[in-house]
């Protein structure tokens, strides 16, 4: 063993005494053949992988325990084991069409197409960042982008726990990512060769850093449709449907917040200053929520309470993800506050006395967190709020351009989850039994019990 | 006879009760963790602005089979330790216990005790 490796080890010597030569070699033959090439820089992709790892902490364990600590004891096995199945799933649909659809190739400004199968991307293929001639390899940038769909459909979830069917759930997000995410993933974020094949939204010059509008107003609008669409929950304002856990939520919370590092500095797609820049952000906008959620609270009569903390947090996650590069920390402090403010009044004061049953508030703060966080970034940018907006900066016009985004965002949002919603209704049911749900989808879906003692 | 003496008291108060207990002679008791409303009104919970009251509050109940001779002394032990002056102290009921049985003896009456 010992001398395999001495060996091993002198070999790698030899080979590394010799690499320089080689190194020179080509070197001297680079400006010969091309003299501006792409580089991939290793700091930048060890960056990427750690991002998307992060990415997906938010989703398992995070969004799920987030999600999971809200719910009655007898469905949180279901949201955990919906929120698994259903970021798995789009994990493989991504790889399949997911990013053939969003990024795969030009076609349109609603669409990409090409790479189906991911058909051509070798361990070589790099992506493009935001720096001319540095790019990432294309495998991390299609896994990086991958969580961001497995996200999106799980936010999904929250309007509609307690009483959607595990069947139906998996049979919306087959469709809801073809007809809906993909497409606006594309909208927003996909540069293509020409005008007439980059993203309608990214064309328009619409500022979205890390998803406000592909992740956020789309989940929120979404879950609103389908809380709609499914009816209240059985008991719904008449039976004490108060979270079994808070304990879960706030554990939730901390691991949302963790992994939204890697979703808004991630999506700088470089290790970089402006990926310090969302960092930064991300830290102080979430404060920000927190505090305020609860200041709004007390304003509104109540005690400043731990699920409203939580709240407060995603509420300023939420909103700092459009704006997390395109803020000063203190324009994304006030973006954070005006977030958890508006989202605290609408779902503690404006919510009550609807008869919509957005179960865990999805809409109630990711979709209103999302137009606040959307809109909001057209303030951020201003160079007097310390963002990086240039000297000429138009306000007026970055407005518009944010308020339209935000209006196409919706309308199609809103359009692909009914189809989709009332597709699954038609092949499953969408909603279990009465019986089914006051027994709890725990037993009644997956025959177990998330507790047993 | 012997007495079965049931009490419903605040759940911070059962410590110092059965040490009370304990000192009198009283050798042993049964405890639940019981939900169940009297006089003293619930609590308000809000979740995100859903309003819940909870007219169920959580208490201890003890069950304590006793001799006629203790019996009275067990009620007023009980009364005094775990009474805190304000409202939702609980209650103790006493009933007339017919027989009581060891299990592993065989012996009844005041010698199962």
């Amino acid at each position: 063993m010992i001398r395999k490796f001495a060996c091993a080890a002198g070999a790698l010597g030899a080979a590394l005494l010799a690499a320089p030569a080689a190194w020179a070699q080509e070197a001297s033959q680079a400006p010969v053949v091309e003299p501006v090439t792409a580089t991939v820089d290793k700091g930048d992709t060890a960056w990427m992988i750690v991002a998307t790892v992060l990415v997906m902490t938010m989703i398992v364990p995070g969004l799920a325990l987030f999600y999971g600590g809200l719910v009655r004891t007898k469905n949180m096995l279901s949201v955990l084991t919906q929120i698994i199945a259903v970021a798995s799933l789009a994990m493989l649909v991504w790889v399949m069409w997911g990013y053939g659809l969003a990024f795969g190739g030009d076609a349109n400004q609603f669409i990409s197409s090409g790479k189906f199968f991911l058909a051509g991307v070798t361990a070589d293929s790099n992506a493009a960042t935001f720096t001319e001639g540095v790019e990432i390899p294309e495998f991390v940038f299609i896994a990086f982008q991958m969580t961001f769909a497995a996200i999106t459909i799980s936010l999904v979830v929250g309007g509609l726990v307690e009483r959607l069917k595990f069947s139906a759930l998996m049979l919306f997000a087959l469709v809801w990512l073809t007809i809906v995410y993909f497409p606006i993933a594309h909208m927003v974020w996909y540069a293509g060769g020409t005008a007439a094949t980059t993203g309608l939204i990214y064309d328009w010059g619409a500022l979205d850093f890390a998803g406000g509008t592909v992740v956020h107003i789309n989940a929120g609008i979404s879950a609103l449709v389908g809380a709609l669409i499914l009816g209240p929950r059985l008991g719904y304002k008449t039976e004490v449907m108060a979270p079994h856990s808070l304990t879960m939520t706030l554990i939730g919370t901390g691991l949302l917040w963790v992994g939204w590092f890697g979703f808004n500095a991630g999506s700088a797609l470089e290790a970089n200053g402006s990926a310090g820049l969302a960092l930064i952000n991300t830290f102080v906008a979430t404060a920000s929520g927190v505090l305020f959620w609860m200041l709004a609270e007390r304003a509104m009569g109540h005690k400043g309470s731990l699920l409203g903390a939580c709240s407060g947090a995603i509420a300023g996650l939420v909103a700092v993800t459009p704006a997390a590069g395109n803020s000063g920390p203190f324009g994304a402090i006030l973006l954070g506050a005006a977030a958890a403010v508006l989202c605290a009044f609408f779902v503690v004061s404006i919510k009550p006395k609807l008869r919509l049953d957005d179960s865990l508030d999805a809409f109630g703060i990711h979709g209103i967190g999302g137009i606040i966080g959307s809109i909001g970034t057209a303030f951020t940018m201003l160079p007097g709020l310390g963002g990086p907006g240039a000297a000429d900066y138009d306000l007026g016009a970055q407005l518009g351009i944010q308020v339209l985004a935000v209006v196409v965002a919706i309308i199609w949002a809103a359009v692909g989850s009914a189809i989709a919603f009332f597709l699954a209704k038609a092949v499953t049911g969408l909603r279990v039994s009465p019986e089914v749900e006051r027994e709890g989808l725990d037993l009644g879906e997956h025959g177990e019990r998330a507790y047993n003692y | 006879m012997m007495k079965f003496i049931i009490a419903i008291i605040k759940p911070f108060k059962l410590d110092e009760v059965r040490e009370a207990l304990g000192a009198i002679g009283v050798a042993g008791m049964t405890v639940s963790e019981v939900k169940g409303f009297g006089r003293q009104k619930g609590q308000t919970e809000i979740y995100r602005g859903a309003e819940y009251s909870t007219n169920m509050l959580p208490k201890v109940k003890l069950e304590i089979a006793a001799s006629d001779a203790l019996a009275a002394q067990v009620v007023e032990t009980i009364q005094q330790t775990a009474s805190t002056d304000s409202i939702g102290d609980g209650k103790i009921f006493v009933l007339d216990l017919v027989s009581t049985t060891r299990i592993r003896t065989g012996e009844t009456g005041d010698n199962a005790l």
